[in-house]
């Protein structure tokens, strides 16, 4: 036999051997040097699945529901898994349209054969339960549940704030959040969201090829169960509230109610406001742009962010004010003559002859303050007039006028009280006197507060001398307290005698002052009328109040626009949330009725 | 009988058995990891995948051990048979094959089905054997070399009808058996620059391909015959002649294209070497001219047989695998999810039954064409290299028996099983690993199949039996 060629047999071996190394060099690169692939058979087969918790519910102080979670059903489509049914059959469980129906499937199957896409969003509660009976003849179909928030009573739109889709800016900054998540936006949803949200849960799964789910991942070592949300109990009264929103129909205003012994917010009503439930998740879209075009304003929260001058409601202040820096004492009396002359300037007033210490508190003088303000301001104890403002501007800061008061409640805004830097500017160093300024005596000329802050001030004097942040949430389930600062006593630097005697004028106002409309037999009820000047048209209508006289249970500011007089609207309008909340029942229906049926909207 | 059993098994080689029973159980349980359905665990569940080829494998085994007992004189003298009966048989299943994916490959008996081309393969090799062990072959005879090349393209060309492409181009691998019997070294280098030529044809212009020919055969002149100023007179009568052409198409604005100019400024070329090489009589420029000539033709060729007899599957396959198309979800998405496979794998691979890309079903055919990916996932770099080291050793392991073979007959035959099998080994992993276009065929041992299991153990068992009496001349 011939074996020529035998060193060919070296040839093939070599060819063999070199195209296995080529091999294993290429397998080492493909599965040693190269870490792409691992993290591509993970997304492949890894599906990470968000467990959402139930968001905490919120009650009113009595254990009324305010917000609450409902279910909205949504019906999915996985179309690989779809068989031949009767589409007529669906669309009338489901009452819809064929033809929109049969182009949603359409979009679903462009979109993915495996994954699931919503073709009918939102089913009733109605429509659900026949279609759960029946979706065993629809294989392929099945509905996902979502949640949304619902206000069962309409009310407080703007203290419970709404819930909305994260923004990415959130997402961003907080790791906690994913798209698509929600998060409260504003109110007691935004302030107390780390209460409300509970912890979302994670659960790997496994999935095949076809996006089947096929076991968890690891036995579920990674998985996190998802923790319900903490229901928060909030300071509101929800029939308070609710009759407040009721008192202020068709009238552009305000009303803040406190309880002074612990500075929970009774009620806080902007009106217009708007229902809550126009913002719940599917709603909102829609809703939202008519809201904001709204030419009252319903979004604009009026009791935290309006601004006005307090008007003769802080002539409370000054006579505090005056008394402490023993300007005035309770039997200091001025003459007021109809009015109080600075030169060729008149500070008009109504009265004649002398007047005192309580009377010029139930009679509202203007030129009995307008003494107390120059007094203070021209007061021997300064050298000047600038270090005699500044020290006023002290007090008046201390009642939480012209700052921020830091409660729970989003957008407080702190309010006008300009320092005496600006007069200086304005007017050139030492270039102004008590009487430059005078009209801030009887609260007008450059000073603006919210309701909210007149509402505390008005707590501060009910409690003689001290206050608690206001603040809209009472108890976190689980929690021992609030937030302390909540529960510790803010103290003026004003003597309690003081604030007893004002609080006496304040009860003869209501007796036999001012505010006789809101006189109620029974229960002394203490207050003060204000009227914010408005260059732009009729006057803002102001009240304060606080009742009963001792242990005060309710401090209430209430502001009505274009209102006129302290006492037309807002005093009675103040008496008979009083007597709603400390009385429990309207005794002056003829009252209440006046005064639901107002309609000052075209007022200007 | 027990005599003569004594003698085979102590001649028998046994580290060919060792390595037929490793490769067998390591391909089975693949087999059961890339069909593992956890309802269904039970290894030996006769309605799965892993059930079936343990009973293909009990089969094989008995097949065999038939053919060790079978005489070794009955393989040369019933090649020729075998080899007639098994292209009758790739003959009938054209028409009564079953059609499977639009094509006739399976004959289907019952739930049986059969596929005649995986039986081809070792009918051709023992006919191949038969023919050039005769006395009188001489493969440089032309005669000789053409029925040699008849008998192994015979079977490929009627796979090809099928069509099953993958099947009839394992039939390539026959040219190592020629190659080892004396075929001359050039057919193969040849072979290596026309797929080189291919590729090039593939991924660039015409013109580039043809300005890379031309270099190409100057440096050939040159460094063939080591005359300096004849390359360089060359070279000025290619640049010169392509300026021309160039020039006047830029300036007079035929815009007649790269493709053209080139053309034209080669054919001035090659008629002005013509001209250059008679009158310095310098015949050696021929060959080179040839080269070039048939270089330009095959570049041509490819590109008319590629855009127009190739399917558009098989266009898409190669232009994945050339890098010129991405497209990972449609027939790139095999290749993507297999390379996925094998490289999250890592160093020790993710464990038995661990990997998610098997164990969900990503990679398409993962126990048939793509069961490498399992090793390359389950048992990681640890087990890839495992595996290609047991076939290389297998592949020599053959290739060193055929060596020792007083038959001739046996020695080409050892050689067609290595071949086979080298062609089978090297196209399934390169394709698995995206080194090579996705072609169908099967991994020897590994693939679930029954068909291929026992046309690769009658194709190796042969050869045992073989080299059991190879001190006999058959």
């Amino acid at each position: 036999m011939q074996n020529t060629f035998l060193g060919r047999k070296n040839g093939i071996i070599t060819i063999f051997v070199c195209l296995a190394i080529i091999y294993v060099i290429r397998l080492f690169t493909l599965q040693i040097l190269e870490s792409d692939y691992k993290l591509s058979a993970d997304n492949n087969v890894l599906r990470y699945t968000t467990e959402y918790p139930a968001r905490g519910l919120i009650f009113d102080r009595n254990g009324a529901l305010l917000v609450y979670n409902e279910a909205l059903y949504d019906l999915m489509v996985i179309p690989k898994q779809m068989k031949d049914f009767d589409t007529t059959d669906l669309c009338e469980i489901l009452e819809t349209n064929k033809e929109f129906f049969i182009i949603e499937l359409e979009k679903a199957k462009t979109y993915s054969l495996y994954k699931p896409s919503i073709v009918y969003k939102q089913i009733s509660s109605i429509r659900y339960a026949e279609l759960q009976e029946k979706l065993y003849k629809f294989p392929g179909f099945y509905v996902q549940t979502r949640s949304t928030r619902k206000y069962p009573l309409s009310i407080a739109a703007h203290v419970l704030g709404y819930v909305g889709e994260v923004s990415p800016k959130t997402i961003e900054s907080d790791k906690y959040y994913k798209s698509g998540d929600y998060i409260g936006i504003s109110g007691i949803e935004k302030s107390y969201e780390k209460y409300l949200r509970g912890v979302k849960g994670l659960k790997i799964y496994l999935v095949d090829v076809h996006n089947r789910i096929k076991g968890s991942y690891k036995e579920g070592r990674y998985d996190s169960t998802a923790v319900v949300g903490r229901n928060v109990i909030s300071t509101l009264d929800a029939t308070l509230q609710q009759y407040g929103e009721l008192l202020l129909l068709n009238k552009r205003g305000s009303i803040v109610a406190i309880e002074p012994s612990t500075g929970e917010i009774l009620a806080l009503v902007s009106s217009p406001g708007y229902d809550p439930n126009l913002f719940t998740a599917s709603e909102r879209s829609k809703n939202y742009k008519k809201l904001v075009n709204d030419s009252l304003k319903p979004l604009f929260n009026r009791a935290l962010m309006a601004y006005y001058p307090p008007g003769s409601t802080f002539k409370l202040v000054n006579a505090l004010i005056g008394l402490q820096e023993n300007v005035i004492t309770t039997t200091s009396s001025f003459s007021c003559g109809g009015g109080f002359n600075i030169g060729s300037h008149i500070v008009k007033c109504h009265h004649g002859g002398a007047v005192d210490f309580y009377g010029s508190i139930s009679g509202s003088c203007n030129s009995y303050y307008c003494n107390v303000f120059a007094r203070i301001l021209n007061s021997d104890k300064y050298n000047s007039v600038e270090i005699a403002y500044t020290k006023w501007r002290e007090y008046v800061l201390s009642f939480g006028l012209g700052k921020k008061l830091g409660s729970d409640l989003q957008y407080e805004l702190p309010g006008i009280i300009y320092n005496s830097d600006y007069y200086n500017k304005y007017y050139g160093k030492n270039k102004w006197r008590a009487f430059t300024i005078i009209s801030m005596a009887i609260g007008q000329g450059e000073l603006g507060f919210t309701p909210f802050q007149i509402a505390n001030m008005t707590a501060i004097i009910a409690n003689r001398g001290y206050y608690y942040i206001p603040h809209t949430v009472k108890k976190i389930d689980g929690l021992e307290t609030i937030d302390s600062i909540y529960l510790q006593k803010n103290y003026i630097n004003i003597e309690q005698q003081y604030f007893e005697e004002v609080v006496k004028g304040m009860q003869m106002v209501v007796e036999s002052g001012t505010a006789y409309s809101a006189y109620l037999p029974g229960l002394t009820i203490c207050g003060k009328t204000g009227t914010a000047q408005n260059p732009h048209g009729e006057d803002h209508s102001i009240f304060v109040a606080f009742a009963p006289m001792e242990n005060p249970k309710i401090a209430i500011a209430v502001y009505i626009e274009n209102g006129g007089f302290g006492s037309t609207w807002a005093a009675p309008i103040a008496s008979l949330m009083i007597e709603k909340y400390v009385n429990d029942t309207i005794t002056r229906k003829w009252l209440e009725d006046r005064m639901i049926n107002g309609y000052l909207l075209n007022n200007k | 009988m027990p005599i003569r059993n004594k003698t085979i098994w102590s001649k028998i080689d046994w580290s060919l058995l060792i390595l037929y029973f490793i490769l067998i159980i390591l391909g089975w349980i693949s087999i059961y990891a890339a069909v593992y359905n956890e309802e269904r665990q039970y290894i030996f569940d006769l309605s799965q995948r892993y059930g079936k080829q343990l009973i293909w494998t009990l089969f094989a085994l008995i097949i065999g051990f038939t053919i060790l007992t079978i005489d070794s004189k009955a393989y040369p003298m019933f090649s020729y048979l075998l080899y007639i009966l098994v292209l009758l048989s790739l003959i009938s299943v054209l028409i009564f094959g079953k059609e499977v994916n639009s094509s006739r490959s399976w004959f289907e008996i019952g739930d049986f089905r059969l596929q005649p081309a995986e039986f081809a393969k070792f009918a051709t090799a023992l006919a191949l054997s038969s023919f050039m062990s005769r006395q009188d072959f001489n493969l440089m005879n032309f005669k000789n070399l053409t029925i040699a090349s008849a008998i192994i393209l015979t079977p490929a060309f009627l796979i090809l009808l099928q069509p099953d492409t993958g099947s009839a181009l394992v039939y390539l691998a026959f040219v190592f058996v020629l190659y080892r019997e004396g075929l001359p070294g050039y057919v193969l280098v040849v072979g290596v620059i026309f797929i080189i030529l291919f590729i090039l044809t593939m991924m660039l212009q015409n013109w580039a391909v043809m300005l890379i020919i031309t270099m190409s055969s100057v440096l050939f002149f040159h460094f063939h015959q080591h005359k300096i100023r004849e390359t360089i007179y060359l070279l000025i009568i290619i640049i010169s002649s392509f300026v021309l052409i160039f020039g006047l198409d830029f300036f007079l604005k035929f815009n007649l294209g790269l493709n053209i100019v080139i053309i034209i400024s080669l054919s001035i070329s090659v008629l002005a070497s013509i001209v250059y090489a008679f009158r310095k009589r310098l015949y050696t420029i021929f060959p080179m001219i040839a080269i070039l000539l048939s270089s330009v033709l095959f570049m041509y060729s490819v590109e008319y047989i590629f855009y127009n007899i190739l399917g558009d599957h098989q266009q898409t396959r190669i232009k994945i695998l050339l890098g010129l198309v991405e497209d990972l979800q449609g027939a790139g998405y095999n290749v993507h999810q297999s390379k996925i496979a094998i490289g999250s794998g890592g160093f020790i691979g993710k464990g038995f039954l661990q990997g998610t890309q098997t164990k969900y079903n990503f990679v398409p055919e993962q126990d048939t064409d793509f069961i490498f990916c399992t090793i390359g996932e389950e048992w990681g770099f640890f087990g890839t290299l495992t595996v290609i080291i047991l076939y290389l050793i297998l592949l020599i392991r053959i290739v060193q028996l055929s060596e020792r073979q007083k038959s001739l007959f046996s020695r080409i035959y050892g050689y067609s099983v290595a071949s086979v099998l080298f062609f089978h080994v090297a196209v399934n992993i390169g394709m698995t690993i995206g080194l090579l276009p996705v072609i169908g065929i099967p991994l020897p041992f590994f693939s679930y199949g029954g068909s291929s299991l026992w046309s690769f153990t009658i194709l190796l068992f042969i050869f045992i039996k073989l080299d059991v009496s190879r001190e006999e001349f058959l």
